[in-house]
């Protein structure tokens, strides 16, 4: 019955002609609880950091994790913001968020420009030994990053710059590489090569080729990277936790210091409303951008 | 061998109606092809006689069974599709064997079925490959064991050719009318090449804009089409179309050409249509006209001509060499002219 | 006569050049890298790298470590677990949105949208609704089940099938998106023809679909394999590694020895234990697309 129901709608016997099919079977609302029940699972989170957030401690303590606030406050947004105790110091979570966005700006623009680089130099030039190289430089896109990180935090000790913006900038340009070179290198891969020759005869070399036509018609895929790339480094923990230096630390690192690392009493609510002020720039980047994102999944997995 | 019969069909999508009330008989054993331009609704109309697109109104009956509300298995039709649908993963014997398997039939009836249409289709030593690699050519043989196996009454080609290079689609072609000759099953054809429609159909439906503008044998469609899209869809080079009126003594005339019509025809404003293939150059022609274009076709030239301002085409045989530039007269054989009402396009 | 002779085409330099920073990276950061911790592995490093090489004394250690065994049992268990149920959930997401549902814009984002969450947010969540009393179970009980509680998430035992449930929440919805992509590849024809020969929906699925998406699901599978040897952050949000060592894992155990533990060598022979299942990994699928590649399909 559920078979006839997807993809086919289901069969009466024949009838006079002018009988309708019906499309309420239930197997069809069987797809839609199904659906609306997922829906629900996948919401429910959302709904209890914001509920959460928006309640007193009271209210919390008592129980009734999905009911809605009896009295909406938003001190506890303030405290977040302001107030709360981030390992150091206590001046709440937005000193986190200005660092991220330090962070994050300088690690999208300058992959997005290697990365651009690269797949042109890759996609229109082929030198030779290029495609060994990209195959590597692939590779270690899925090597963990453990086992990468201690050589890399004595090499920039020896350079004198660990623990500092330069650094995690470096590090997150070195991680990022190998995604941004795949998009880049199988959108150009995707424009006729045409192009390309015709600009050649006409005298372009490297630089101007790359500046005055492979440019101006990358903006699909700059804005593609550019989400995947912002999403990726603020939503990073890791690497901001050793590399970025205490004045620096992003706020998912100081998010995760404000929740478990505190001792006394557990301010859930304030906890709810850092965890969302920290997960806002992604998720509004996800919901304004809508199909770019869905995009840059598809063109990041589509490996090569 | 089943009959089909339309009775009043309409279909709407998407809240655009497409097919309105068509009525149409499809005699058993018939190769009948629905043929127009893309966009006329035919391929839509094939769809529904397979039952994967519903009918909004109407009915549709198969071998003397209504099957309107059927599903597309039950209907006893097999189809044949424009980009082969062949199951990739399967070879060529598991992709004509499926549906077969699927319906509970007995193995040793299977592989009597899937036997035969090899035999029929010359694809015994392609049995165990896989379609990636088979040419076109090929491919769409075996979409067509599949639609076979089915020992269906009714067989349904989607422009099974249209993704075929020209000599591949001539050489099939051939191939078609032979299995039709061979197994003597109704066969609905759709397609926009008047080509194919010409030379496999022992019917043309000509449709355009959902509506069935004529239905004819290919002779038929051809000498005396019911309108002027019919008369400028067949034929290639098309037919010739000129402007003028009938005066009384039923002679044809636009400015400088004339002709005297060979049938009764209402005096006043008509559009005159002669293909270019009766259109005779003859030093002792009653026209005038100049030459503007010369287009050499290897076995025949089509000469495009000037005639007081009216383009015209014909088509020439034989070894003369013409110019652009070059004057000459020509005459046009009334017995085979159509005329068309300028409003409407309604043959007159 | 030509003005000047059309030059031999001399190799350009200018793309070697561009390419440096590809070039420094692959070597230097990559593999530069990984052949120093490999080296390491080798020494007794403790808190500072040591030129005193020892064999594979660190690895055998390594196995001996209870923390570490256990580290590698929890990654095996959430390994099946979050794959399983991310292919499975994410499939059938897949499919049922592909059925000409209504609203199927707004319930792709709703899928969709814990993927642009960080692991630390999401094991940040998860960890306050499946806190015992507080969380949902407190909700579940007042429903009319007062005995109701949820303690996975201090239990030795169960403490990292949270981290499975919270993980797979975050990232069905990527592997429904692929596969939706895969499946919105599918020559439409192909359905009409299976519809034709009667073959009920669900076998046209298992029979013909699935198959013809072998590529996408193999790639997806790639995808969340590395995820799951990657597997850090969410665990250090939600659970911290615990109860105590509960549900510890190997990047943690690595982090841990390299900056809180001080035992280099030992972290770094572990770091290379975990390149064996993602070499394991790459390397089939490497091979199998350079075939694929060869026979031009």
């Amino acid at each position: 019955m559920m078979a006839q129901a997807l993809r086919t709608p289901a069969v009466q016997a024949p009838v006079a002609a002018g009988a309708r099919r019906r499309h309420f079977t239930p197997a069809r609302i069987g797809i839609y609880v199904f659906l609306l029940g997922a829906a629900l699972f996948f919401l429910l989170p959302l709904y209890v950091m914001i509920v959460t957030s928006l309640k007193g401690m009271d209210e919390i303590r008592a129980g009734a994790i999905l009911a809605l606030p009896v009295d909406w406050t938003l001190e506890p947004w303030r405290q977040a913001w302001s107030t709360v105790c981030t390992g150091a110091s206590c001046e709440g979570i937005r000193g986190g968020f200005w660092n991220s966005v330090k962070i994050t700006l300088p690690s999208t623009i300058l992959p997005i420009l290697i990365g651009a680089i690269n797949g042109y130099a890759l996609s229109f030039w082929r030198p030779r030994g290029a495609n060994l190289l990209f195959g590597v430089l692939l590779a270690g896109a899925f090597i963990p990053v453990q086992v990468m990180i201690y050589p890399l935090v004595r090499l920039l000790a020896g350079a004198g710059i660990f623990g500092s913006l330069p650094a995690i900038v470096l590090v997150h340009l070195v991680f990022g590489m190998p995604v941004m070179t795949l998009l880049f290198r199988n959108y150009y891969a995707s424009l006729p090569q045409e192009l390309f020759h015709a600009a050649r005869i006409d005298g372009g070399g490297f630089w101007r080729i790359f500046l005055h036509v492979v440019l101006p018609l990358s903006t699909p895929i700059v804005i593609v990277a550019a989400i995947m790339q912002v999403t990726g480094v603020w939503n990073d923990y890791i690497l901001g936790l050793v590399f970025a230096g205490r004045d620096n630390l992003p706020m998912t690192v100081q998010l995760n210091n404000v929740i478990n690392t505190t001792t006394g009493t557990r301010l859930y609510n304030v906890n709810m409303a850092a965890t969302i002020l920290t997960a806002l720039v992604p998720l509004a980047l996800y919901f304004f951008s809508g199909r770019w994102f869905v995009r840059g999944i598809a063109a990041g997995a589509v490996k090569g | 061998m089943a009959n089909v019969h339309l009775r009043k069909l309409s279909i709407t999508l998407g809240g655009k109606p497409i097919i309105r009330e068509l009525d149409l008989q499809v005699e058993p054993g018939e190769f009948l092809v629905l043929l127009g331009p893309s966009g006329c609704g035919k391929s839509t109309l094939l769809h529904s006689i397979a039952g994967l697109i519903d009918a909004t109104a109407g009915s549709i009956e198969i071998g003397g069974q209504d099957m309107t509300l059927a599903d597309p298995s039950e209907r006893g039709i097999g189809m044949v599709f424009q980009s082969y649908a062949l199951y990739p993963t399967m070879t060529v014997k598991d992709n004509m064997s499926f549906g077969l398997k699927m319906a509970g039939t007995p193995k040793a009836e299977i592989a009597r079925r899937v036997g035969r249409a090899a035999e029929m289709l010359q694809l015994d030593a392609l049995l165990s490959r896989k379609p990636a690699q088979l040419s076109g050519g090929q491919r769409q043989r075996v979409a067509i064991g599949r639609a076979l196996v089915r020992e269906a009454g009714v067989f349904l080609f989607d422009e099974p050719l249209s993704n075929l290079d020209a000599k591949l689609r001539a050489e099939l072609r051939r191939e078609l009318k032979l299995l039709h000759a061979r197994l003597g099953s109704t066969m609905i054809y759709v397609t926009h090449d008047q080509v194919e429609a010409m030379t496999l159909a022992s019917r043309i439906v000509v449709m355009q804009g959902g509506e069935v503008q004529q239905i004819g044998t290919p002779a038929e469609v051809y000498e005396r089409p019911a309108n002027r899209f019919v008369a400028g869809f067949l034929g290639a080079p098309a037919m010739n179309f000129i402007d003028g009126e009938v005066d009384l003594h039923n002679r044809f005339g636009a400015g400088s050409l004339a002709l005297a019509l060979q049938e009764a025809m209402p005096t006043g404003a008509a559009t005159l249509g002669v293909r270019p293939e009766h259109v005779h150059i003859d030093a002792h022609g009653p026209l005038h006209g100049s030459v503007t274009l010369v287009e050499p076709m290897g076995n025949h030239q089509v000469l495009w001509l000037d005639c007081g301002g009216h383009l015209l085409s014909a088509i020439v045989h034989g070894p003369a060499q013409y110019r652009a530039g070059q004057a000459l007269r020509f005459g046009i054989d009334a017995a085979r002219v159509s005329l068309f009402d300028p409003v409407g396009g309604g043959r007159l | 006569m030509l003005a000047r002779p059309i030059r031999a085409a001399t190799p350009a330099v200018m793309p070697y050049a561009a390419l440096l920073p590809m070039a420094l990276t692959v070597i230097v950061a990559y593999l530069g890298t990984m052949l120093w911790t490999l080296r390491t592995s080798f020494t007794a490093s403790r808190t500072f790298p040591s030129d005193k090489f020892i064999g594979i004394t660190q690895y055998t250690r390594l196995f001996d470590n209870e923390r570490w065994m256990l580290s590698l049992h929890n990654l095996a268990v959430y390994g099946l677990l979050f794959i399983l149920a991310c292919l499975v959930i994410g499939f059938l997401l897949a499919v049922f949105i592909d059925q000409n549902v209504s609203g199927e814009g707004v319930l792709r984002t709703v899928f969709l949208y814990p993927y642009a969450m960080s692991f630390v947010a999401t094991g940040l969540v998860w960890q306050w609704l499946l806190t015992p009393g507080t969380g949902i179970d407190g909700s579940i009980a007042a429903l009319g089940f007062p005995d109701f509680v949820f303690d996975w998430i201090v239990d030795q035992d169960l403490a990292i099938y949270t981290v499975v449930i919270a993980t797979v929440w975050q990232s069905a919805g990527l592997v429904m998106a692929l596969m939706l992509a895969g499946l919105r590849g599918i020559d439409a024809d192909i359905w009409k023809a299976a519809r034709l020969d009667g073959i009920p929906a669900w076998r046209v699925y298992v029979s013909i679909i699935l198959p013809m998406l072998w590529p996408t699901v193999a790639t997806v599978f790639l995808l969340l394999a590395t995820s799951v040897v990657k597997l850090y952050d969410a665990v250090v949000a939600m659970t911290q590694g615990g109860p105590g060592t509960a549900s510890e894992v190997p990047a943690k155990f690595i982090m841990d020895h390299l900056f809180l533990r001080s035992n280099i060598g030992l972290a770094s022979a572990g770091a290379i234990m975990l390149l064996v299942p993602v070499v394991a990994l790459l390397a089939p699928y490497a091979y199998a697309r350079s075939r694929r590649a060869r026979s031009g399909a």
